[in-house]
């Protein structure tokens, strides 16, 4: 009995150390972004980095892997029960940051407000869904007017976000300013172009795998600069460093890099039918179009302007895509070859061409490379340097002839393709049309089946490098560079940087 | 007196109306439309249509504009397109950091331009007014990005003196304050040191030569006291004036400077402004700007009249 009470008393002597240490305060995170974040309310919300700020804020019904697969995270299953429904179940016992409990009634609630909310950017996505039924507390049915394979993709980004209904509706319009989800962290505050700051949510469903007590985003645009911060140890985490600098990075033994396939691509989209200005040989001709492609060596333009570091590409999927053609691959430069497909197209050269890119250094060297490459098989290439609001407006209105522009990317195939190729689709600038095209892209967004989907998609990439609306140039791949303590960085094609499972060690 | 004190005030109504007009018809005429911008990457026709709408893009731009200036006189500067934030609320926050910096800038520009000034006079035409020379020339040659992003990598990078970047509020922590802005402020007032350094050079020599210097060293007044009591006195007047007008001239070249320190003021959120087509927020700073500076201007024309008499029958 006395030893009994002398375990306990010395129990009760050493619970406060005990307690100390296992509360030892958590390390804050700070993160330095390319840009500042737009409004932080996922229905509304438009930007990459703001798609950043998400993930620290904001869980989705469903994720994605290193391997582009899909996985559950609000969910925990899906099932189509016909290719029309989709049953989804809920994790159970999980909390949005007010302390309200989300649930079916919560996920129809969200998804009813991307579908119905004004200036909703969300509702493109999920177009498809044509009303949500709330099956029990755990269980939602989205019923959709017609099959939609790039649903589930949508419902893994911003589209699959559920927020608190009752601070929206508290809120209203402002629920950018103070959003409230069932992420790891809560929103704390913000101070425009200065910082972000969340807070660790200690009701997180998945609390274990968090290891910072704050997250501070930093909007530092000037990449060098953001490169000097996480130098000087301001920042733990810069997001895109600029490929020049990655020896830079490599030599430096206080940092290490995350370097890893993305989703995107940059190419030239042609004005093949948009306006006066699509009046040219170039715009009016897949043969002219195919001599301007033989005349550029992808590889050594990547290897000029960005070292190498990113694989050319002849399609818009990246090589990392389960879609990806291998069957379609960037062809080998042959001026002479182009000069025949010129002489055969009956144009008079030199072919005058303006290509349009954006005023950033290296989108300026990449189209001078390529004025100087084409020079050579008969093309007379002017670049016209401009802001990037001002291509895309021009762009949009057919107002260029060739325009140097990159995608994001999608982890779906149709996110890259569909609305970049399909007849009257809103991002087809060039106006380019193909029944053919319309067809396949229709059959690939309808169909489920993983072998069909590819195959469908293989013949996708083939015709569309036989008409060349779009020259994919390279594949963009993600450039962090963090502190060599960082540890658990997961490298997702998608470049979000997930703080579950982050840490700082020592 | 009364008259002449309302005519000003009511002369101040018309210019910023002026201002307001010029600054929206401008605006009408960058490239590049907002809605595109605002409808995300995917930008769906219908989205497109309902931004239109909100913002009244589709309307024609008078009936914008009285739009606008119906929010204004309500005192509604109206809400950023791009984070949903009310523009008076950005303004508030931006305009004190900006001025902070833009006072230290004028200090270190004072106790930098004015001490080189002086010491390249006395000294003429010896290695201290060729050195003097040669800092100032390079002072006004260095572009402000170059020399911003070296001290980072000098001061804080290599050195680990002070933070790289950011900005901590004055109330926050003036310690912290001061160590974050320390290095920008530096950076701004340089190129406005050397143009006060040749300043007061030029007048410094002139000053010198004066008889009321001859005759105080003929009385034997140590060079110090020529220099400093006598000579710099006089010499200051066309440099304060200077100076006065060179502030101004800080606040617009912040711009530059808080882009490559992060400094969250009014001239990077103007600049991010204008590339994302944030018209409130453009329009909200330029009338607040023109309102700052016409206001100065009719205080000083009011102070003029009260030291000067002579003033008030003209």
């Amino acid at each position: 009995m006395r030893r009994l009470l002398l375990a306990a008393a010395a129990c009760a002597a050493f619970a406060p150390w005990a307690a100390r240490a296992q509360t030892a305060p958590l390390p804050t995170l700070t993160i330095g972004l390319g840009d500042d974040a737009d409004i932080l309310d996922p229905t509304l919300a438009r930007t990459f980095v703001g798609r950043i700020v998400f993930a620290g804020l904001c869980d989705k019904l469903f994720d994605i892997n290193a391997r582009l697969e899909i996985v559950p995270q609000l969910a925990t299953s899906w099932q189509w029960t016909d290719s029309r429904t989709l049953l989804i179940h809920l994790r159970q016992g999980v909390l949005f940051q007010d302390g309200t409990r989300m649930d079916a009634a919560a996920v129809k609630y969200s998804l009813d407000r991307h579908l119905t909310m004004p200036g909703s950017t969300r509702k493109a996505e999920i177009s498809a869904i044509d009303h949500v039924e709330v099956v029990d507390p755990s269980t939602v049915r989205l019923v959709l007017k017609t099959p939609n394979a790039p649903l589930l993709a949508a419902l893994a980004d911003r589209a699959g976000m559920i927020v608190s209904p009752k601070a929206a509706e508290a809120e209203g319009k402002n629920f950018g300013q103070h959003p409230v989800c069932t992420g790891p962290f809560s929103f704390s505050e913000r101070v425009a172009q200065d910082h972000i700051t969340l807070t660790r949510f200690s009701g997180y469903w998945n609390a274990k795998s968090i290891h910072f007590s704050k997250v501070i985003y930093r909007p530092i645009t000037d990449s060098s600069v953001r490169l000097a911060n996480l130098d000087a140890g301001s920042l733990d985490i810069a997001e895109r460093i600029a490929p020049t600098d990655v020896p830079a990075v490599r030599k430096n033994p206080k940092l290490r890099l995350a370097l890893y396939a993305g989703l995107g691509y940059q190419g030239i989209t042609f004005n093949t039918d948009n306006g006066p200005v699509a009046k040219n040989p170039l715009g009016e001709n897949a043969l002219v179009r195919k001599a301007f492609e033989l005349s550029i060596d992808r590889t050594a333009l990547v290897q000029v302007v960005y070292s190498g570091l990113f694989p050319a590409v002849a399609q818009g999927l990246p090589p990392a895509s389960p879609f990806f053609a291998k069957s379609v691959q960037p062809p080998k430069r042959d001026v002479a070859a182009a000069r025949a497909l010129l002489k055969q197209a009956g144009v008079k050269t030199p072919v005058d061409v303006t290509l349009t890119v954006t005023n950033t250094p290296d989108q300026r060297q990449t189209g001078e490379v390529i004025q100087s490459m084409a020079q050579e098989a008969g093309f007379n290439v002017k670049i016209n340097s401009v802001e990037f609001t001002t291509g895309l407006s021009a762009s949009a209105h057919g107002d260029l002839q060739a325009y140097l522009v990159g995608w994001s990317g999608r982890a779906d195939p149709d996110g890259n393709l569909y609305s970049f190729l399909h007849t009257g689709a809103p991002l087809n600038d060039g106006h380019y049309s193909s029944k053919e095209m319309d067809s396949l892209l229709d059959a690939g967004r309808t169909t489920t089946d993983l072998a069909a989907r590819q195959a469908i998609y293989a013949k996708q990439a083939a015709l569309e490098e036989k008409d060349l609306p779009i020259m994919y140039l390279y594949s963009p791949r993600t450039v962090d560079a963090m502190k060599k303590q960082i540890t658990g960085f997961q490298e997702v094609p998608d470049a979000m940087i997930r703080l579950q499972g982050l840490a700082l060690g020592k | 007196m009364r008259g002449h004190f309302g005519t000003r005030v009511l002369q101040v109504i018309p210019t910023l109306l002026l201002v307001s007009m010029l600054v929206f018809g401008l605006q009408q005429l960058m490239p590049g439309d907002p809605a595109l911008i605002l409808a995300g990457e995917e930008r769906d026709p219908a989205v497109l249509a309902q931004i239109r709408d909100q913002l009244w893009l589709d309307r024609p731009v008078p009936i914008q504009y009285l739009h606008w200036m119906g929010g204004v006189l309500h005192g509604n500067l109206g809400y950023s397109w791009r984070i949903g934030q009310p523009v008076a609320q950005l303004v508030g926050e931006k305009l004190p950091v900006t001025l902070q910096l833009a006072v230290m800038a004028f200090i270190f520009a004072v106790c930098i331009g004015v001490p080189m000034g002086v010491l390249s006079a006395v000294k003429k035409n010896t290695v201290w007014d060729y050195l003097a020379n040669g800092i100032g020339l390079a002072g006004l040659s260095i572009p402000t990005f170059w020399l911003g992003i070296m001290l980072i990598l000098l001061v804080s990078v290599n050195l680990g003196w002070l933070p790289p970047s950011g900005y901590v509020g004055l109330f926050t922590d003036w310690r912290q304050s001061l160590a974050t802005t320390v290095m920008p402020a530096f950076v701004l007032g340089n190129a406005i040191a050397a143009v006060l350094m040749r300043h007061t050079r030029s007048a410094m020599l002139t000053a010198l030569e004066q008889d009321y210097v001859r005759t105080a060293r003929a009385k034997g007044v140590r060079e110090w006291r020529v220099v400093l009591r006598h000579a710099l006195r006089n010499a200051l007047v066309p440099v304060v004036t200077l100076g006065a007008l060179e502030l101004g001239t800080l606040l617009s070249g912040a711009v530059l400077t808080e882009q490559v320190f992060s400094i969250p003021g009014f001239g990077k959120l103007i600049v991010d402004a204008v590339f994302n087509r944030d018209y409130p927020v453009v329009q909200g700073v330029v009338l607040v700007t023109a309102t700052v500076y016409v206001t100065l201007n009719l205080v000083a024309d009011l102070l003029y009249v009260l030291i000067n008499p002579k003033l008030r029958a003209a």
